[in-house]
Order: C-alpha cells, then sequence, then structure tokens
C-alpha cells in the first residue's frame, strides 16, 4: 500500500469539503439537531419522572454514540459516492491505485469527518445539556471502538451493494442506521424486546456497546466477556464486508460493469 | 466476452516507443473494450497484456504506472478544480515532483488561467485539454486515447493532434489512438489496426493501405471495413 494514493483519496475529500458549505454543514448540523431535539426530551423527562434516573448520559449519551456509528458509515459511503456521481470509476480504477488504498482512503475519509461530527457533538452536548464524557470512564474508548469499526464495515458493506447494483441502490443506504437501532437497543434495554428481535440483536456489535452504557450509568460491572463479544462481532462484520467488496469489485472487472457503470448498466 | 458475446477475439499488437498506432473500426467493433483491457479496468477471459514488459493481470499497480489514458466518456471530476484533479491524479500516478509537473503541463495546454476552475465549468476543448494535462502527469510509456478530438472545433482539434504528435516526438512513450476522423487518423498515425467483430482485419501504414485494398482514401477503406468485412478478410 501507498500512501500518498491513499492520502490522495482523502485530499479529494477535503477539497470537497472546503469548496461547499453545503458537504460541511451536514457534518455538524444533523448531529447538532438531534443534540438538540434529545437535550430537551431528556430534560422533559426527568422534569416529569420521579425514579432519580437521570436520563441525560442515559439517552442522550446514547443518541450521541449512535450518531457517531452512523457519522462513520456515512463518511465512508459519502466518500464513495463521490466517485459515483461523478462518474469516476474508469479515471480512478484505471490508476495504479489498488483496492485496500482505496478502501483505506475511503475509511480515512470516514475518520476525519466523523471526528468533526463527534466533537461538535461533544461540546453541545456538554454546553447546552450539562453531558460529561467523564460519567462512561474508561470503558469510552471501547465503546467509540466497537461503534467505529462497525460503522466502517457497514459503510463499505453498504458500498459494495453500490458498486453492484448500480447508483439507484443508494437509496437503500440511508435508512440502514434507523432500520438498525431498534434492534441495536439504543434507547432500552435489550430485555425490552421480544424474543425473534433479541435474537437478531446479539448478532449487532452496537447492542452489547448501549447494554455496557447502561451498566456503567447504573454503576454495575460491565462484563469484559460482553464487550470482547461485541469487538470481534464488530472485526467480523469488517472481515467480510471487506470480502464483500473485493468480491463485487472482482466481478465488475470481469463484466465491465465499473468501465460501463451507471444505473441502466446493472442487470 | 460480455456474457455470452465474444466483443474481442484473438488480437495481439505491440505499440512501440515514439509510435502512434490507431485504433479504428466501425462502431462496436472492439476499440473501446480493447482500450478498457489495456486500462485494467476489464479483466480479458484470456491471453495476457503486458506494459513494458509487466503483466497487467500479474502487477497490476506496477504496470498500471506505465500507462494513462484520455477519453471523451471520462471527464475528470467536475466538482474539483483543473488544479485539484491533476494534483489528485498525479498523487494516485506517482508522479514525481507533482508541484512543478502540473506547473508544466498548465502552461503546455495553456490552462493557467482555468487552474481554479471547477471542471464542470469548462467548455468541452478546455476539458479535453485538462484530461490530456492529466493523462501526461506520469510521462507514460503508454498513452491511451479514445477519440481525444471529437466533439471538438478544427481549430481546437489540430492544437490537440499538435500536443500528442510533441509528446510522442519527446520518445518517452507510445500512443493508441482511436478516432472515426480519418483525415486526422492519416495525419498523426504511423500505423492503423481496423477491427471489425472484435479481431484485427488489416493493420498497416494509414498512408498506403487504402491502395493496397483498392481504395482512394482511409475513408473509403473504413467503410468498406465496416459495411463488407469479409470481402476485406479474402484479399
Amino acid at each position: 500500500m501507498t500512501a500518498k494514493r491513499i492520502f490522495a483519496i482523502a485530499l479529494r475529500q477535503f477539497y470537497l469539503f472546503r469548496g461547499s458549505p453545503a458537504r460541511l454543514l451536514p457534518l455538524f448540523a444533523w448531529v447538532a439537531i438531534d443534540i438538540v431535539l434529545w437535550g430537551f426530551i431528556t430534560k422533559y423527562l426527568n422534569a416529569v419522572t420521579r425514579t432519580g434516573l437521570n436520563f441525560v448520559p442515559l439517552l442522550l449519551g446514547a443518541v450521541l454514540l449512535w450518531d457517531f456509528m452512523t457519522r462513520v458509515m456515512q463518511g465512508v459511503t459519502t466518500a464513495f459516492f463521490e466517485d459515483v456521481w461523478t462518474r469516476n470509476f474508469l479515471n480512478l480504477f484505471s490508476t495504479p491505485l489498488t483496492l485496500a488504498e482505496y478502501i483505506t482512503g475511503l475509511v480515512l475519509t470516514g475518520v476525519l469527518t466523523s471526528t468533526f461530527g463527534l466533537v461538535a457533538m461533544i461540546l453541545l452536548a456538554a454546553l447546552a445539556f450539562g453531558l460529561s464524557f467523564l460519567i462512561y470512564g474508561v470503558m469510552l474508548a471501547p465503546f467509540l471502538l466497537i461503534l467505529f469499526v462497525w460503522g466502517v464495515a457497514l459503510g463499505v458493506m453498504a458500498s459494495g451493494v453500490v458498486l453492484r447494483f448500480g447508483p439507484a441502490a443508494e437509496w437503500f443506504i440511508w435508512p440502514i442506521p434507523a432500520l438498525l437501532s431498534p434492534f441495536a437497543g439504543v434507547f432500552y434495554p435489550l430485555s425490552t424486546l421480544p424474543a425473534w428481535m433479541r435474537v437478531i440483536s446479539r448478532m449487532l456489535p452496537a447492542s452489547y456497546v448501549f447494554e455496557g452504557m447502561r451498566a456503567v450509568i447504573a454503576r454495575q460491572a460491565v462484563s469484559a466477556a460482553m464487550l470482547a463479544c461485541g469487538a470481534c462481532l464488530a472485526i467480523v462484520y469488517l472481515i467480510a464486508a471487506s470480502w464483500t467488496f473485493t468480491s463485487i469489485y472482482r466481478y465488475a472487472l470481469r463484466t465491465g460493469l465499473i468501465a460501463r457503470y451507471s444505473a441502466e448498466s446493472v442487470s | 466476452m460480455y456474457g455470452g458475446a465474444v466483443a474481442v477475439d484473438h488480437i495481439s499488437f505491440e505499440v512501440g516507443s515514439r509510435e502512434i498506432i490507431g485504433l479504428l473500426g466501425p462502431n462496436g467493433a472492439g476499440k473501446t473494450t480493447t482500450i478498457n483491457m489495456i486500462l485494467g479496468v476489464l479483466e480479458p477471459s484470456a491471453g495476457s497484456i503486458l506494459i513494458e514488459g509487466v503483466d497487467l493481470a500479474v502487477h497490476r499497480s506496477r504496470a498500471l504506472n506505465c500507462t494513462n489514458f484520455a477519453a471523451v466518456y471520462a471527464p475528470l471530476p467536475g466538482n474539483l478544480t483543473v488544479e485539484q484533479n491533476l494534483r489528485i491524479f498525479g498523487m494516485l500516478y506517482g508522479a514525481a515532483n507533482v508541484s512543478q509537473r502540473i506547473e508544466t503541463l498548465l502552461r503546455q495546454f495553456t490552462l493557467l488561467n482555468f487552474r481554479h476552475t471547477k471542471c464542470g465549468l469548462l467548455s468541452s476543448g478546455e476539458e479535453t485539454r485538462v484530461c490530456l494535462a492529466k493523462a501526461l502527469l506520469n510521462r507514460p510509456r503508454l498513452l491511451l486515447l479514445d477519440e481525444p478530438t471529437a466533439s471538438l472545433d478544427p481549430a481546437i482539434a489540430a492544437d490537440i493532434r499538435k500536443m500528442i504528435l510533441e509528446f510522442a516526438a519527446e520518445g518517452t512513450g507510445g500512443v493508441l489512438w482511436t478516432s472515426h476522423n480519418m483525415y486526422e487518423v492519416q495525419e498523426v498515425c504511423d500505423r492503423v489496426l481496423f477491427l471489425s467483430h472484435g479481431k484485427i482485419l488489416l493493420e498497416g501504414d494509414p498512408k498506403t493501405l487504402p491502395r493496397e485494398h483498392g481504395k482512394s482514401t482511409l475513408e473509403e477503406l473504413f467503410i468498406a471495413v465496416a459495411r463488407e468485412p469479409l470481402a476485406l478478410e479474402k484479399l
């Protein structure tokens, strides 16, 4: 792998963000809206319930972590979509760029954009609603790491789907986080879910993170085995996503899909 | 092969240094398929492609390092400026001294005034010049040009031809060129390959080839290849 070529993929995104407020604004705007909305909901819940439970770290923290995962995924997919929208595959894949370098470049872009979003969310949540991340202690690191790896895996998998099924498949990709969130137990313990949904939850790395987060807030011990399970699952998803993307890319080379990429060329 | 259809069948040729080869043929003859295979974006179902002696299927990156291309159907991303696009592709091709190379090419292709213009806002002539500048970023040993002068006015097309002739004269690489403009092919190409139904039907000097096949011009020969390929195959 050549660092220069990986950097070139990320540099392209930097140029696009620098030259387009329409791209820059959503990095902060959507997360800010989420934080403000859930910030007031948690304040209201704290005021009307007498359970003594602090909803700020419970719900607002959960929103923040889920948004982080979503931003990582969308950071990867949006960087990939830029090549779809500009029909750039022919130019790109006829260079010495390898597939591993391309994916690493997309992930690097995802890291940078999600970091900006995370910092904005943390600042807003802390300043406006008093959410301190110190409450999660050292567990915050594995929580973020698992969500990051899973977000990358989902982003790579989603990019593969669009490469295979054409630009129109983009519309399958945007709702993925919303479809997964009920199963991931972002806002409630998994015990709330019916048995069949819990089966799916156990296959999602994020569900282990949110169970762990609730345990920290309840001042209970976080099971290391549970976190390890979430981490292993995230890695398995990442390997599966990379394998899937590589297989689709090879199929695209064999069939000429890369050279003729458009919604109409896909069958 | 595309599905069950044979797009290109047993074609074999070499492009030497300083040589400009014209790849000619009617629409659907297999010209772009051939170029796509050399560019590594379409895997041949059989055979091999060597670029500077490097097998494309085995050492893809190393082989593609020696090539570059420009095609009318592959414009650079329109949402980046001329300079940004050249920098990114310069880095992807591992061009030496990218900044210096960009300056040289901007000057050579009279693009200095457009360096901060987004490529999507350029006229087709300017866009073609940017694509050619990109194609020369890494001083390719093999330059592939798929109808580089299509949709250009005669004056700009003449400038483009001059630039490509200069590149070939420098002796750093050879050129594989497709065009439907037979006047241009005759002026620029040292040798032509006529493709029909995915096979090389004729090969030779564009200035003498028409006479060898009883035609007065290259255009007449082209029409014959397109309409009566079997008759020419028998000659």
